[in-house]
């Protein structure tokens, strides 16, 4: 019993993460150019500057 | 009616947005946003390769054209976005994403509770996980159910129902007597059905949300005809750009060649040609001069002039017709779409089953406990689950399938509507015809002239020299070595060959023939090329292919009787000519009162009320601003062929959407008397939900393939 006292409080706690990872990554814009994001990988020089 | 897509960031600068279609890899981004950096005045630029967008930050110096140019020299062409409000910001998509995240969140820590106790967890342990269910069941659904609630709420209002009462009643009963089973200790409690059911529904709503933004940015990034702006002469005799939304009367525009009208007027200065052909569907340019009118969207064809601006945005003639637009639109806002028909009859259906059911435990001499257990376990199980997601998943699969082949469909009523169409009406220039003159004789030019006339071609921005062009660099001519090539107003181009003079430009003889036509004084006697508006590919196959589809055809054109009659005899169809906007109108309005369902194919601007009154419409991507907005669809490319796509996927969506309604019934037949009588337990009614479910987008998956 003590075992589902400590338990279930992780799983949620880790599912609330979860989502609040997603409305995180939804709000900051992630999710606006899917395509885009998978061919910036290839673009391979360096920036100068600081990454905004 | 425009404005630019600058608004203005803190300081001197402004932000600007530009569709540039012809990016394609990770090279055009780097590209793209390098180069337009090291532009002076430009500080940052970003692409957005999904939307095929550029945003650029730059300082107040620049304007939108410098920056089209500059995008252009990296070897893009751009369109500055008018109207960036128009794109939408997919705020609705992410709100609904959000809510389904959330749904999501509760559906899989409640099911994970839920299993516990439906493997026998008993006593004390049931009573708290029911206790945790609840606690994340009811904010998940207060959060999650207000697209639901909101819309069921307004239907009540106005005395209407549709999908979402049923839904709204099913999900809020269900918790609220779970919460109640919770607190009497009760051994079932349906929290993990009610967000299931949310979570399926708002995956169905966010795919149909999704799919509409998706062609909105399709649709907008196309949009080109309006001019951006115009160049305005100042009292001071110096020249300036200003955006078409602060023109105003009086001032003076200076329109180059090839350049689009921002505002009404009359000519002041000079004489050229007109392309009126999107406002009045004539094909051949038309020769205007000093205080004539001359309207927003027409395109200067010859020579430069200066214009005296009369009427700005919604003054303007064009604005004229939007309205008109606009009221043969609302028959279309009336259309009730398939899953709100199903609703009317169901609705009323289920509620009524699930009162009787209360009604009649109640009478067998169940307690009233026992009683409302039951009837609320009737309405999770009929709750429109697989009905909610049978007509979206469909339709979005069928969109999908049509976007593959260069159609845009707007939303999935449009799909619905193209469904059922049953006489089908055209325009002429730009729909059935290309809309852009193509030379007929350039095989009676030899290779010493070809290579003449391909040198002068490319030194003109006329559109028949872009189009001699174009047809010359196809057969891989080589371009003479033509010398001081000018551009003669009014004329055509001029240059030194060999000593000699050559031109290419408007024919000596005859106002009627130079609409069409040059003349090319090369090496030896003058060559007359003609030029004609060409028939879209496959557009006969197209008209025979929907009379087997038993859907007769008929044009109706703007354009003169005698520019229309080959086109009607090369495809077999009757024709109606000279019609202004208003009386492709009344043709659409006597064949709908005839009990047929139109669907308007066209391109003008003089198509968009006959557009917004079709039942169903489509335009080309060539079509006009006006036009594509009106239309349901937008199709790309030169072959007419998506027409006839489009109508037979819109019919094998509905032909899975029919199948899936029956699906859905099939399991309600089956579920239901298990429900009434009393058999359902929380498992069972997970159970069969999801399964029903999946069983319908399985079935949607199969429209897959329907646009080959």
């Amino acid at each position: 019993m003590t075992g589902i006292l400590l338990l279930i409080p992780i799983a949620l706690g880790l599912g609330l993460l979860g989502l609040f990872a997603f409305f995180w990554s939804l709000q900051s814009g992630q999710f606006d150019d899917l395509d885009g994001a998978g061919l910036r990988i290839l673009i391979d020089e360096e920036e100068e500057g600081p990454l905004t | 009616m425009t404005t630019i897509a600058e608004r203005p960031l803190p300081g001197d600068h402004l932000e600007a947005l530009f569709s540039v279609p012809s990016m394609h890899c990770a090279g055009c981004i780097s590209k793209i946003e390098r180069g337009l950096a090291e532009i002076p005045g430009i500080d940052s630029a970003r692409v957005n390769f999904s939307a095929k967008r550029v945003s650029i930050s730059h300082q107040g110096g620049l304007t939108v054209p410098d920056l089209v140019e500059a995008i252009g020299r990296l070897g893009f062409e751009a369109q500055p976005v008018l109207d960036p409000a128009a794109l939408g910001t997919g705020e609705e998509s992410k709100a609904l994403l959000k809510a389904l995240a959330v749904a999501g969140f509760a559906a899989m820590n409640i099911m994970l509770l839920s299993v516990s106790v439906w493997s026998g967890a008993g006593g004390g342990t049931r009573d708290l996980f029911h206790w945790l269910s609840a606690m994340i069941a009811l904010p998940a659904i207060a959060y999650s159910g207000q697209t639901f609630f909101r819309s069921a709420w307004m239907a009540l209002r106005h005395g209407r129902t549709n999908m979402d009462v049923p839904i709204s009643i099913g999900v809020i009963l269900t918790s609220a007597l779970s919460l109640f089973e919770t607190i009497v200790h009760g051994p079932h409690a349906y929290f993990d059905g009610a967000v299931m059911l949310l979570f399926f529904l708002l995956g169905g709503r966010t795919l149909d949300s999704m799919m509409r933004d998706r062609a909105r940015e399709g649709v907008a990034s196309l949009l080109k005809h309006t001019a951006p702006g115009a160049l305005v002469l100042g009292k001071d005799g110096r020249t300036s750009w200003v955006d078409a939304k602060d023109l105003a009367r009086g001032m003076t525009m200076i329109l180059a060649t090839g350049e689009r009208l921002a505002a009404d007027g009359i000519i002041i200065k000079g004489e050229s040609r007109f392309d009126l052909s999107l406002m009045t569907g004539e094909s051949a340019p038309v020769l205007l001069g000093v205080d004539e009118m001359v309207h927003a969207g027409t395109l200067n064809v010859d020579a430069p002039l200066d214009v005296r601006i009369t009427a700005v945005g919604a003054d303007t003639a064009i604005a004229d017709i939007a309205r008109m637009m606009e009221e043969a639109g609302q028959s279309k806002s009336r259309y009730v779409r398939i899953a709100d028909r199903a609703a009317r009859l169901y609705a009323p259906a289920v509620h009524m089953l699930a009162a009787l059911s209360f009604a009649g435990w109640m009478l067998a001499g169940a307690g009233w406990h026992e009683s409302l257990l039951i009837a609320v376990a009737v309405l999770i199980i009929t709750c429109p689950c697989a009905l909610g997601l049978a007509v979206p998943a469909a339709q979005i699969v069928a969109a999908g399938a049509l976007m593959k082949k260069g159609v845009l469909v707007k939303d999935g009523s449009a799909l619905e509507r193209l469904a059922e169409v049953d006489f089908a009406l055209f325009d002429k220039t730009g729909t059935l015809t290309l809309g852009r003159p193509d030379p007929t004789n350039v095989d009676a030019l030899d290779a010493v002239d070809a290579g003449i006339a391909l040198a002068l071609a490319r030194a003109s921005r006329h559109p028949l020299s872009q189009s001699l062009r174009r047809a010359l660099e196809e057969k891989h001519t080589t371009a003479a070595d033509v010398s001081t090539i000018r551009e003669l107003a009014g004329f055509g181009v001029e240059g030194q060959w060999q000593g000699r003079t050559v031109s290419l430009g408007r024919p000596t003889d005859g106002e009627a023939i130079a609409a069409m036509a040059v003349e090319l004084t090369g090496a030896t006697v003058p060559v007359l090329l003609t030029f004609e508006d060409k028939l879209r590919p496959d557009a006969a196959a197209v008209i025979a292919q929907l009379k087997t589809a038993h859907i007769p055809s008929a044009i109706i054109s703007g354009d003169r009787g005698a520019a229309v009659a080959p086109v009607a005899r090369a495809l077999g169809l009757t024709a109606q000519t000279g019609m202004r906007p208003e009386d492709k109108l009344e043709v659409i309005a006597r064949h709908t009162a005839a009990g047929a369902k139109v669907l308007m194919v066209g391109d003008g601007l003089n198509d968009g009320p006959a557009l917004a009154a079709g039942h169903a419409s489509l335009a080309p991507a060539s079509a006009s601003d006006a036009g594509q907005n009106a239309a349901d669809a937008v199709f790309l490319g030169d072959s007419l062929l998506p027409v006839v796509t489009c109508i037979r996927v819109a019919r094998a969506t509905q032909a899975i959407v029919r199948q899936n309604f029956i699906l859905a019934i099939g399991y309600n037949a089956v579920a239901v008397p298990l429900a009434i009588a009393g058999l359902v337990t929380p498992l069972i009614a997970a159970a069969a939900m999801s399964g029903s479910s999946l069983i319908v987008v399985a079935n949607a998956l199969r429209l897959k393939g329907s646009a080959k």
